[in-house]
């Protein structure tokens, strides 16, 4: 979290990673430019492709996660994106996680689907259901680590060995977790994407997003990363690159082409934020542990989604995958009141004092939303429905603030409803 | 940074070769040091083609600074410096022989590697011949199997962190002028 990626440099030593706000790098001379052009030599060219800071945070997010390396891109969505778009092509199918972030769902529902891929949604805590729902035309499995907002968790193992068995690479949404909490490559994950605006930076400043490969995967069957690549003069990527192929063309040639990079001020603020992952998450962990046995036992409180508690489905499951514990975004619905339960849920985030009610999770403050009328908005009652979503759940992600304010300001939100 | 200072820790990555075969074929401080002596890599099977594995690694490697020798029979000349058709018609001594053949050919490489004595000898991704990586070892010679020549410069040298990869050095040290 403090080292990796930063070797001081050896012009000026700067300890603290320096911000390279640059477009672009002078050339030595006419035949490095063309080689680092080529991708035969490794260096910087133009910032929508690398730059030196985002290359810190890359590399100390691949070594926390394990894995061979990473691309740093504009958002969590955009970590989405581009490496879907860098493994599928018009006409395969992606299995999915009924289980994700609203906008997630709405990217893979109605995006892809403008590109000719479709998408099957299937339940992420049964291997057996995804291994049906395969189709011959299935490139890709995407599943998040704890699901968004009830606190799923997919059976890793099982769909671990089902990537092997069949040669689909697993992305794996690890952006609840923190690779502190949870390494999914280590599980035999083959790409694992985040959103680095939530727990990885934990200031709520910066949106950033970032993809780690395992390099783990044999890509040599796989023609959208095997094939020679028509948008760069016929090179194979796998077989130039090796393990870094298909990271070097979701750089190369998808980060190109979409535009979605960073800045480099995001990632060293990012980089801040990294710095005291563990010591947050901790913080995040006891609190979140309070506070969830304190809502379950509240009269006002009808349920409690979080795989902490010992009445979640995969409480057992969660023990094994993330020992540390599952996070601190939760969700719970409170009893109906006579204006009925939706009502009441509203109430009761008016009533808040210090949770703030925004559409984010992951800061080192509190947050509260009610996911049905924002996050998953986009979606119908169905939809809804097979995200574990009812009318009057309620979101929240739980901060590293003193453990007592949280209990005070829930427990007088909840008796003022 | 040169290949000589930091932590390093381990890369498996995919390679096929268990624990103890990385032990002594894929061994940190040997591949270092193998790097930091080298002058002149012979590179047999190297393409005269573009974008060929074999030439984007030899064109690195001749921008790092190394003399490289292309061997294969089937070209004159490639990265302006003159083609031999084996090893033993090589005029000047080779510090590493780089192989980009399929393993049924790397016995007889090695064979050549031995007999013109080589410091080294280095099988390319998923070329695997252990028993002749062996046959070098005890000649005398170091050998790598399953590794990337480039790859593993670029990252005991920094280059591969300019592309976000994982080198797993560590150091609070400044970095050396290169």
């Amino acid at each position: 979290m403090l080292h990796a990626g930063q070797i001081p440099d050896p012009y000026v030593g700067a300890r603290a990673v320096p911000i390279y706000q640059t477009t672009s790098y002078v050339f030595k001379d006419a035949e490095e430019a063309a080689h680092l052009f080529e991708l035969k030599q490794y260096g910087n060219i133009y910032s929508r492709i690398s730059n030196p800071t985002n290359a810190v945070f890359e590399e100390r997010m691949a070594s926390l996660e394990n894995g061979a390396g990473a691309v740093a891109v504009a958002s969590g969505m955009a970590a989405q994106f581009t490496t879907l778009m860098t493994l599928l092509s018009p006409g395969d199918r992606l299995l999915a996680s009924t289980q994700l972030y609203g906008g997630s769902l709405t990217m893979l529902a109605h995006t892809l689907k403008k590109l000719s891929v479709e998408v099957d949604f299937v339940d992420p805590s049964e291997a057996s259901v995804w291994e049906a729902a395969m189709t011959p035309q299935t490139k890709a499995m995407f599943v998040e680590i704890i699901g968004n907002p009830v606190g799923s968790i997919p059976d890793l193992t099982g769909l671990a060995e089902l990537s092997k068995a069949k040669g689909i690479p697993l992305i794996v949404d690890n952006t609840f977790a923190t690779p502190y909490l949870c390494r999914p490559i280590e599980w035999g994950a083959t790409i694992v994407v985040h959103s680095a605006t939530k727990f990885i930076g934990g200031h709520g400043t910066s949106i950033g997003g970032v993809v780690i490969d395992s390099g783990d995967f044999d890509f040599s069957g796989y023609p959208s990363v095997a094939d020679p690549s028509p948008s760069y003069h016929g090179l194979r990527f796998y077989d130039t690159f090796g393990h870094y192929g298909f990271l070097m063309k979701l750089r190369a040639e998808t980060v190109r082409d979409t535009g979605a990079c960073i800045s480099p001020t995001n990632t060293f603020l990012l980089l801040q934020g990294l710095e005291t992952l563990s010591v947050r998450m901790d913080a995040h962990l006891r609190n979140a542990r309070a506070v969830a046995s304190f809502l379950e036992s509240h009269p006002k409180v009808s349920r409690v989604h979080y795989a902490g508690l010992p009445s979640h489905p995969q409480y057992e499951r969660a023990k094994h995958y993330l020992p540390k514990g599952p996070g601190a975004v939760m969700a719970f619905e409170v009893k109906p009141t006579s204006g009925g339960a939706r009502e009441a849920g509203k109430r009761l985030i008016e009533g808040l004092q210090l949770f703030s009610h925004l559409a984010n999770v992951g800061d080192a403050k509190s947050l509260v939303i009610h996911p049905a009328s924002t996050t998953h908005q986009q979606l119908s009652d169905e939809e809804l429905v097979t995200c574990g979503i009812a009318a009057a759940t309620i979101r929240l992600s739980i901060g590293i603030e003193t453990e007592e304010d949280l209990l005070w300001d829930l427990d007088q939100a909840l008796s003022a409803i | 940074m040169g290949p000589g200072s930091g932590i390093v820790c381990d890369i498996s990555l995919n390679t096929k070769l268990n624990r103890e075969q990385r032990d002594r074929y894929q061994n940190i401080r040997e591949i270092r040091e193998i790097i930091a002596g080298a002058k002149t890599i012979a590179i047999v099977g190297l393409s005269a083609e573009k974008t060929k594995a074999s030439n984007m690694v030899a064109s690195y490697l001749q921008d790092e600074g190394f003399r490289v020798i292309p061997v294969n029979p089937r070209s004159k000349e490639i990265l302006g410096e003159i083609c031999y058709p084996n090893l033993k018609s090589i005029p000047v001594p080779v510090d590493v022989v780089d192989i980009f053949r399929p393993a049924s050919e790397v016995a007889a490489i090695v064979d050549e590697a031995i007999a013109i004595h080589a410091k080294a000898v280095w099988m390319q991704l998923r070329i695997i011949d252990l028993e002749s990586a062996e046959r070098a070892q005890n000649a005398g010679l170091k050998a790598v199997v399953d590794k990337c020549v480039k790859m593993e410069h670029g990252r005991f040298g920094g280059m591969l962190h300019w592309a976000g990869m994982n080198t797993e050095v560590i150091s609070a040290k400044r970095r050396k002028w290169s």
